[in-house]
């Protein structure tokens, strides 16, 4: 048992920390809807800088923002929703399908193969990224959709991930559907993926969260507006001096809404595996 | 419905040979339980009838058809697992028409089949909910529907009962006798249980370390043993050995005599046995009573164990046996008196030094019988 001083202490440093996390988001809200730019610049200098009167709220930036002509925000939106979408989808279907496989069928390597994509989630983006420039040069990629999705739907975490499900998934349950007359496809649609909910939910808030922040494989690979991301775009609109800041702040707010809306679609799964995996060990 | 043929059946892992040639014929209509102990191969001889394991070496026929080569779907046969595994995403009623579903049966065919098993099994109430909103024993009749539903040639068990407790095993198990008369279907039933198995079966399969050690009906092997495996692993308590030597052996029977048994004629078949040699007598614990039978023995009170219409006590001899002697419920006895023990000649088993049984002159007419003119 915990003596109440312990509680206390707990409670304190619960709400620190949830202060920390807290504080820029309630930042970029509140200044991304206020209207007066120096309004804002007082701000800066005290609490007020976290907080908007409904008095004082304003949709003016985002109106600047969304219309501005030099800066098409909605298609950089869609070009991540396009990007980030395909590479959920497809990564959700390609890693749990090769997991699959390493969990179930028997073949020489396979343990080899399990531990070399599981040293594959240590190698960093970066350090892939002028070979996989070269590639998409060779194949006449550069400034495409399809070279911003075709790299990164093979995913070492998420495969890892649904390895780590299957392998604790009763083999029964697939013996059984193949005793029901199931096919091995049919199986891992019917069966396994249903089952698999959980880890679905977790690799897509994963993938999306990782894609849909990307910056350097966008700017190294996209030339104008047709297929760049709103990643590439929010860090262009806000190395543009002199930062108006009410701007910069809708911009990010936009920028942020999918993300959320897709956390809290898939949080109720996602918090479900994260305590599903704990109670495990 | 049909029956099997395994011949010479084998099963390997690598090196190791866990099924020996497995050589059984299985009658159509027939309740065959596998039986032996932990580790002995009947879970893996299930599944190579399943289809769910390859079949090394030899032929596995269903219904006069060779099968080795077909997936389980193909053998007309449904197994009722010993998770249960019913698909946990999946409502009673889908978990058992997954298999109808997926043959593209027409819904209305599905419908009646799925409601048909469910009134068998009485859980047309159940049909809505999930796995998990079931008791242990629902579940268990949920894997047996979703295997009635496919209406297989054969139904595999792999120990069914065993997740459940004693009172529900015993109900379930008076349920699956019940089904198998209704259905008339072919079933195969692994357990380590011998009681299920004495129970359950028209004919028992014991196995041991991937061999056949004897195949026979319930009371066959209860009173005709062919070995010291299957006299110890068939009846509870277990059948006492009194190790002997052999005094004389002729047409008439086989004398034996030891440290506690006097020079005692035992009725069964002399086989090679010669004066001199060393055999085990074996009597079961029921035959053990008190000292007014033919043959009597002296041993020591070790344990009583009274079950109130019984008596179970252990005694151990001079001549360092320990035997276990099922008395009357009210015999007065207790821990360190000395008891005089008496069996029947009639009633007990020779085997000779390999372990073999020597064939006994006086079988029960009951020992003569399959299950269904005994019944
Ligand atoms: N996949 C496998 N690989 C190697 N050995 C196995 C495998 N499956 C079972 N065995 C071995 O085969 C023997 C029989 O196992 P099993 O059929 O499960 O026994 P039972 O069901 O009678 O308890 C055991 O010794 C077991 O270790
Ligand atoms: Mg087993």
């Amino acid at each position: 048992m915990k003596t109440r001083g312990e509680h206390l202490l707990l409670v304190i440093i619960a709400v620190v920390v949830l202060a920390f996390v807290l504080a820029p988001l309630f930042l970029m809200f509140a200044t991304a809807f206020k209207a007066d730019e120096n309004q804002i610049l007082r701000d800066f200098g005290n609490a007020n800088a976290f907080w908007v009167w409904p008095s004082e709220m304003s949709l003016e930036n985002f109106r600047q923002v969304l219309g501005n002509d030099t800066f098409p925000v909605l298609r950089y939106m869609a070009n991540s929703v396009l990007i980030v979408v395909s590479i959920v989808v497809l990564g959700i279907l390609v890693n749990s399908l090769a997991a699959y496989a390493l969990a179930r069928l028997v073949f020489p390597g396979r343990n080899i193969l399990v531990i070399a994509v599981i040293a594959l989630i240590i190698v960093p983006m970066e350090s892939l990224a002028v070979p996989l420039l070269l590639m998409m040069n060779q194949v006449g990629w550069v400034d495409t959709y399809q070279a911003q999705i075709v790299p990164f739907i093979a995913h070492p975490f998420s495969i890892f991930l649904f390895y780590q499900f299957f392998a604790v998934l009763p083999k029964d349950l697939d013996e059984a559907a193949y005793v029901d007359g199931a096919s091995r496809l049919q199986t891992y649609w019917k069966i396994v993926m249903p089952l698999s909910l959980p880890t679905i939910a977790t690799v897509a808030i994963l993938q999306s969260l990782e894609y849909w922040n990307a910056f350097l494989w966008p700017l190294m690979v996209t030339r104008g507006s047709d297929v760049r991301p709103i990643s590439l775009a929010l860090a262009q609109f806000f190395g543009t001096p002199p930062p108006i800041w009410g701007d910069v702040m809708a911009f990010s707010v936009l920028m942020s809404l999918p993300i959320l809306v897709i956390y809290i679609a898939f949080q109720r799964w996602f918090i479900q595996s994260a305590i599903g995996s704990g109670v495990k060990g | 419905m049909a029956g099997l043929a395994l011949k010479d059946v084998r099963k390997q892992y690598g090196k190791v040979e866990v099924i020996k040639g497995i050589d059984l014929d299985v009658a159509d209509g027939e309740f065959v339980v596998f039986v032996g102990p932990s580790g002995c191969g009947k879970s893996t001889l299930l599944r190579m009838i399943a289809g769910l394991e390859e079949i090394s070496s030899g032929t596995l026929s269903i219904g006069g058809r060779v099968v080795n080569d077909l997936s389980p779907k193909e053998r007309g046969i449904a197994m009722v697992f010993q998770s249960y595994a019913l698909y946990p995403h999946k409502t009673v009623y889908d978990n058992m028409a997954f298999g109808l579903q997926l043959a593209k049966a027409p819904t209305s065919e599905i419908d009646a089949k799925v409601k048909r098993a469910a009134g068998i099994l009485h859980m047309e109430h159940l049909l809505d909910r999930k796995p998990s909103q079931l008791s242990g024993g629902q579940r268990q009749r949920v894997a047996i529907g979703r295997a009635i539903v496919r209406n297989p040639e054969v139904f595999l068990f792999d120990e069914p009962l065993s997740n459940l407790d004693a009172a529900l095993r015993v109900t379930m198990r008076a349920e699956l006798s019940k089904l198998h008369r209704d259905l008339g279907a072919t079933m195969i039933y692994v357990t380590h249980d011998q009681v299920e198995a004495m129970t359950l079966a028209d004919k028992i399969v014991v196995l041991e370390a991937g061999v056949v050690q004897q195949a026979g009906t319930p009371l066959q092997l209860y009173h005709n043993p062919q070995n010291r495996f299957v006299a110890g692993f068939i009846g509870s308590p277990k059948m006492n050995f009194i190790p002997v030597e052999i005094a004389e052996a002729g047409s008439g029977g086989v004398t034996v005599a030891s440290a506690d048994l006097a020079r005692t004629l035992i009725p069964v078949a002399p086989d090679a046995a010669v004066a001199g040699a060393k055999a085990v007598l074996g009597i079961r614990p029921e035959h053990v009573t008190g000292g007014d039978r033919p043959v009597t023995f002296k041993g020591r009170v070790e344990l009583v164990e009274r079950l109130g219409h019984q008596t179970v006590v252990e005694v151990a001899t001079a001549g360092g046996a320990t035997v276990t002697a099922l008395l009357d419920g009210t015999t007065l006895v207790r821990p360190g008196e000395t008891l005089t023990l008496g069996f029947d000649p009639a009633d007990a088993h020779l085997f000779g030094e390999s372990g073999r049984a020597m064939e006994r002159f006086h079988l029960p007419e009951i020992a003569r019988m399959t299950r269904r003119t005994a019944a």
